[in-house]
């Protein structure tokens, strides 16, 4: 077995699988805020990248203001999904709220394909282009930067939801609605919040996973990868989402390498099941007590 | 003879005890209470008799019978139905179906004779409208809203559907959680004639969780009164009015003047 | 306008058509569904097969999402299954249609069981999840599995026949759709009015006091899986004759979310509803493929339009629906049937 190749190609996946640990947190932080699932968010990621992709492309503006206008851009969608289509669902039955949210991924899609056409694209490069070895291990520069950023702002997330008044709000909604609510915090503008903040975080790492892979309306289907992290790691935990992002994003980068292409997605919806089967609420999730 | 022992029943979640080493007994074709104040564990003990929470000790009997890995289903197909505190109808259908599906355990048509809806689907169907038309809907009064969706009921009507149901399910214990809870005077006397005439004619044992303590003294046959998920007395529903540690439970002192009126309702107004 | 039906027996009063008005329109109905083929065109009656393969799917998905509430991602999947077996038996053996398509819905209920199994400990999203990763296996083996499947490249597959007959065009294959559907719904008709059926609906609306009612949650909740991916394989059969060629692409995650669109556009847990969805998202792309072709001449950039537009017309379709009229067309039918069962005596 050729050591350096899969240690090459498991950095490569540990890198991807930061990436997946940053949407996953924004999956995460509109689940326990809301409790809704969001099957839009792989369209969300798409619909900034398409962004970064107007303003640094077509409009020539240098990276440092394109990629914060296209990130504001994919974090004001989600604060506008939330109040022209979520909010009118609460109290619906989950199913149907989560149709909400494939109907939202539809329509993206569509939106999307008309303004930039089908066509895949490539994204302007923004990131160092030096290669970085680390020990005898080479990655593409364009996964380490774009791991590097993922981290910062993954990291920035964790601190604001720890210290600041707003993540505190959103960690009581999340724990109790009915009590947050009485204890005057404006659960409606939580849940706004928790849109706008899941959207940003998705949207970053859209840029970023565009950035190295390229860009096209199918783009979305990375959706299906978050939505495995999540259920691994446990819908409503964090911690649950950082580690099998990673651990989701190495399997798929190495299942990819070894036995090819379409082995990716069976590798980790296999992984999936066994979670489903074993765990039935993730790694890290809590399972609600019923009552009659 | 006791149609349900309960013995040593303890149950509880992570930290919290909802029962701690209850026991007490149903004596068979009687009407017995359960009473104490909220959270007192009522509703968890029928939720063990039913199946549904699973007692770290003690075990239920049921004529005889122990209980434990019973799955709920079979419970109910042993006799032992039941209504619930939050009306637990079925939003989606109207009372009739409600109703029928109580029935649910007495019937047999599998899936592909439910397709064709022909030979004992069809046969069964019918048998079990005729019974609940004629032993349950008349009984109850509630022909006039047979098609009702019961989501559309008013809340009186709802707990009486809750009743038909459970009848359908051909009961020798009836469970019944808080059967006149939210309603007005004359509600609560129907219902109060209907548990009456369920155990006179009907050969029924009913087991109810009441607040009413007007009603539960007028019909009880004997009242078990659980505080902090323990027994602290049974028996004759006189013998428990007098009881110190009840009236204790109650009022937390010993006022006893205010309690009697809480217990004695009617009377006092006669 | 129609008055007092008075029943005299329980069993006239739970048939499913309890007047002869109902029964007159039924009737006639079916004649125009039976005269359609001899005066439609040969794109109207393409049209009228998509229709019926889709209401017989789309029946399906409704009795397992729409009456037992367990949201089901893998429908295109079972369907896939179906079609697939059809496909090596049409090409392996020499047995006629009804045994195929038999085989095709069996196969796929047995699938349907093995999905439906973890909701043995998982519900709600959780089962959907499942569901979801189904539908990823079976796309992967449909296009890993060559020597059964054809890999990537699918097969083509012989026409349907029976008693030396072959249902070669669309017209010949519309006269094996309409039957199975119309029989589709009938059976799904007495589904709900039995025993079985509202245990169904019992356990979409409160599983926990069902399971104490005397139901077993994990047996009805594989009943419904199992009948509601024979629907699917059978519609998947049909599928694969229609179009005489399957391949993996067929079955694309889009079209299970295609038919939970249906069902909700058309109305959740109401047989009516399923039809009119799978008939309205079926014929919505057509009537844009319409229009499309009538602007072409004053706006030459149309058809590059189209496709996005689509896109955003289903979607929109599902959260409109979703959010105004969370019945759907069913619901919208029946209000336009009340206004015409009072007047003209009021409005």
């Amino acid at each position: 077995m050729d050591w350096l190749f899969f240690g090459e190609i498991s950095l490569a996946g540990l890198a991807m699988g930061g990436l997946y640990a940053l949407i996953a947190l924004g999956f995460v932080i509109i689940y326990k805020a809301t409790r809704v699932i969001n099957f839009a968010i792989g369209e969300i990621m798409m619909f900034a990248a398409y962004l970064f992709l107007a303003f640094a492309g077509g409009m020539e503006m240098s990276p440092w203001v394109a990629v914060p206008l296209a990130v504001l851009g994919g974090a004001l969608l989600g604060g506008v999904i939330e109040k022209t289509m979520i909010r009118p669902m609460l109290g619906e039955s989950p199913i149907s709220v989560v149709m909400v949210t494939i109907g939202i991924a539809s329509i993206l899609v569509g939106l999307v394909e008309m303004i930039w056409t089908s066509n895949p694209q490539l994204l302007p490069s923004f990131l160092p282009r030096e290669p970085v070895f680390i020990g005898p291990m080479y990655l593409a520069p364009k996964i380490a930067y774009g791991f590097l950023i993922g981290m910062s702002v993954l990291v920035l997330y964790l601190l604001y939801f720890r210290f600041s008044r707003g993540g505190v709000a959103l960690r009581a909604t999340a724990s109790d609605q009915a009590a947050a609510y009485s204890m005057g915090i404006n659960v409606r503008r939580v849940f706004n919040l928790a849109w706008v903040f899941g959207s940003l975080a998705a949207s970053v790492a859209g840029i970023l996973v565009a950035a190295t892979g390229g860009l096209s309306p199918q783009f979305g289907i990375i959706g299906l990868s978050v939505l495995v992290v999540v259920i691994v790691g446990g819908l409503d935990s964090i911690l649950g989402a950082l580690i099998a992002g990673v651990f989701i994003g190495w399997l798929e980068t190495v299942a990819g390498a070894y036995l090819g292409g379409e082995y990716r997605m069976p590798a980790t919806f296999a992984v999936l099941a066994v979670i489903l089967v074993l765990k039935p609420y993730g790694l890290f999730g809590t399972h609600e007590i019923e009552r009659v | 003879m006791s149609i349900l022992e309960i013995s040593q029943l303890s149950l509880s979640f992570g930290g919290v005890h909802a029962l701690q080493d209850v026991s007490f007994q149903v004596p068979r074709d009687t009407i017995t209470t359960v009473i104490g104040p909220n959270g007192a564990g009522k509703t968890s003990l029928f939720n063990c008799i039913s199946g549904f929470y699973k007692p770290q000790e003690g075990e239920i009997r049921y004529q005889g019978q122990p209980l434990k890995g019973v799955k709920p289903p079979k419970r109910a197909a042993m006799g032992l139905a039941r209504t619930f505190q939050n009306i637990a109808l079925f939003r989606g259908m109207t009372v009739l179906d409600n109703i029928k599906l109580g029935a649910h355990v007495h019937m047999k048509t599998g899936l592909l004779s439910s397709l064709a809806y022909f030979g004992r689907a069809r046969r069964e169907e019918m048998e079990i409208r005729e019974e609940v038309e004629r032993r349950i809907i008349d009984f109850l009064e509630i022909d006039h809203i047979r098609r009702h969706p019961v989501a559309s009921l008013p809340y009186g009507l709802q707990k009486r559907v809750e009743l038909a149901r459970a009848l359908a399910m051909r009961p020798k214990v009836l469970m019944l959680d808080e059967p006149v809870a939210g309603m007005n005077r004359e509600e609560k006397e129907d219902m109060a004639r209907f548990i009456l005439d369920i155990r006179e004619e009907w050969d029924i044992t009913v087991l109810m969780v009441e607040h009413d303590m007007g009603m539960v003294m007028d019909i009880s046959d004997h009242i078990a009164v659980l505080n902090f998920g323990q027994v602290i007395a049974e028996g004759e529903p006189e013998d428990v009015q007098q009881n110190p540690e009840v009236i204790k439970a109650y009022l937390g002192n010993s006022d006893i003047d205010s309690l009697r009126k809480r217990l004695n309702p009617d009377r006092e107004a006669a | 306008m129609r008055i007092g039906d008075a029943k005299q027996t329980y069993l006239a009063d739970e048939a499913i058509w309890t007047s002869n008005t109902q029964k007159i329109w039924f009737a006639l109905l079916l004649a125009a569904l039976l005269a359609f083929p001899f005066m439609a065109s040969s794109y109207l009656l393409y049209l009228g097969c998509l229709v019926g393969i889709a209401v017989i799917s789309a029946t399906g998905l409704n009795i397992l999402t729409g009456y037992t509430g367990l949201i089901s991602l893998g429908q295109a999947g079972f369907m896939g299954v179906g079609a697939y077996t059809v496909a090596w038996l049409s090409n392996n053996t020499a047995l006629p249609f009804p045994v195929t398509l038999l085989a095709a819905g069996l196969l796929a209920a047995a699938v349907g069981i093995l999905v439906g199994l973890p909701s043995l400990r998982v519900k709600g999203l959780y089962l959907a999840i499942a569901t979801l990763a189904a539908s990823v296996f079976l796309h992967f083996i449909f296009a890993e599995w060559e020597p059964v499947t054809g890999g990537m490249e699918g097969q083509s597959l012989q026409p349907a026949h029976l008693l030396g007959l072959e249902f070669r065009s669309d017209f010949a294959m519309y006269f094996i759709i309409l039957p199975l559907a119309v029989l589709a719904l009938l059976a799904a008709k007495n589904l709900f009015r039995t025993r079985v059926g509202r245990a169904f609906i019992a356990i979409r609306d409160r599983d926990i006091s069902a399971e104490i009612l005397g139901i077993p949650l994990l047996k009805y909740k594989l009943m419904s899986f199992a009948l509601s991916s024979f629907y699917a394989g059978v519609a998947g059969g049909l599928f694969a004759y229609f179009y005489r060629v399957v391949t993996p692409e067929s079955f694309p995650l889009s079209m299970s979310i295609f038919y939970l669109a249906a069902v909700i556009v058309g109305g959740m847990g109401n047989l009516l509803g399923g039809i009119l969805g799978a008939a309205f998202m079926t014929l919505v792309p057509e009537a844009l493929k319409l229009l499309t072709a009538v602007m072409t001449p004053i706006w030459p950039n149309a058809p590059v339009f189209m496709s996005p537009m689509l896109e955003i017309i289903f979607g929109a379709l599902i959260v409109g629906f979703l959010i105004f009229e969370p019945h759907g067309l069913a619901e919208i039918w029946r209000r336009i049937r009340r206004f015409f069962h009072l007047w003209p005596f009021r409005s």
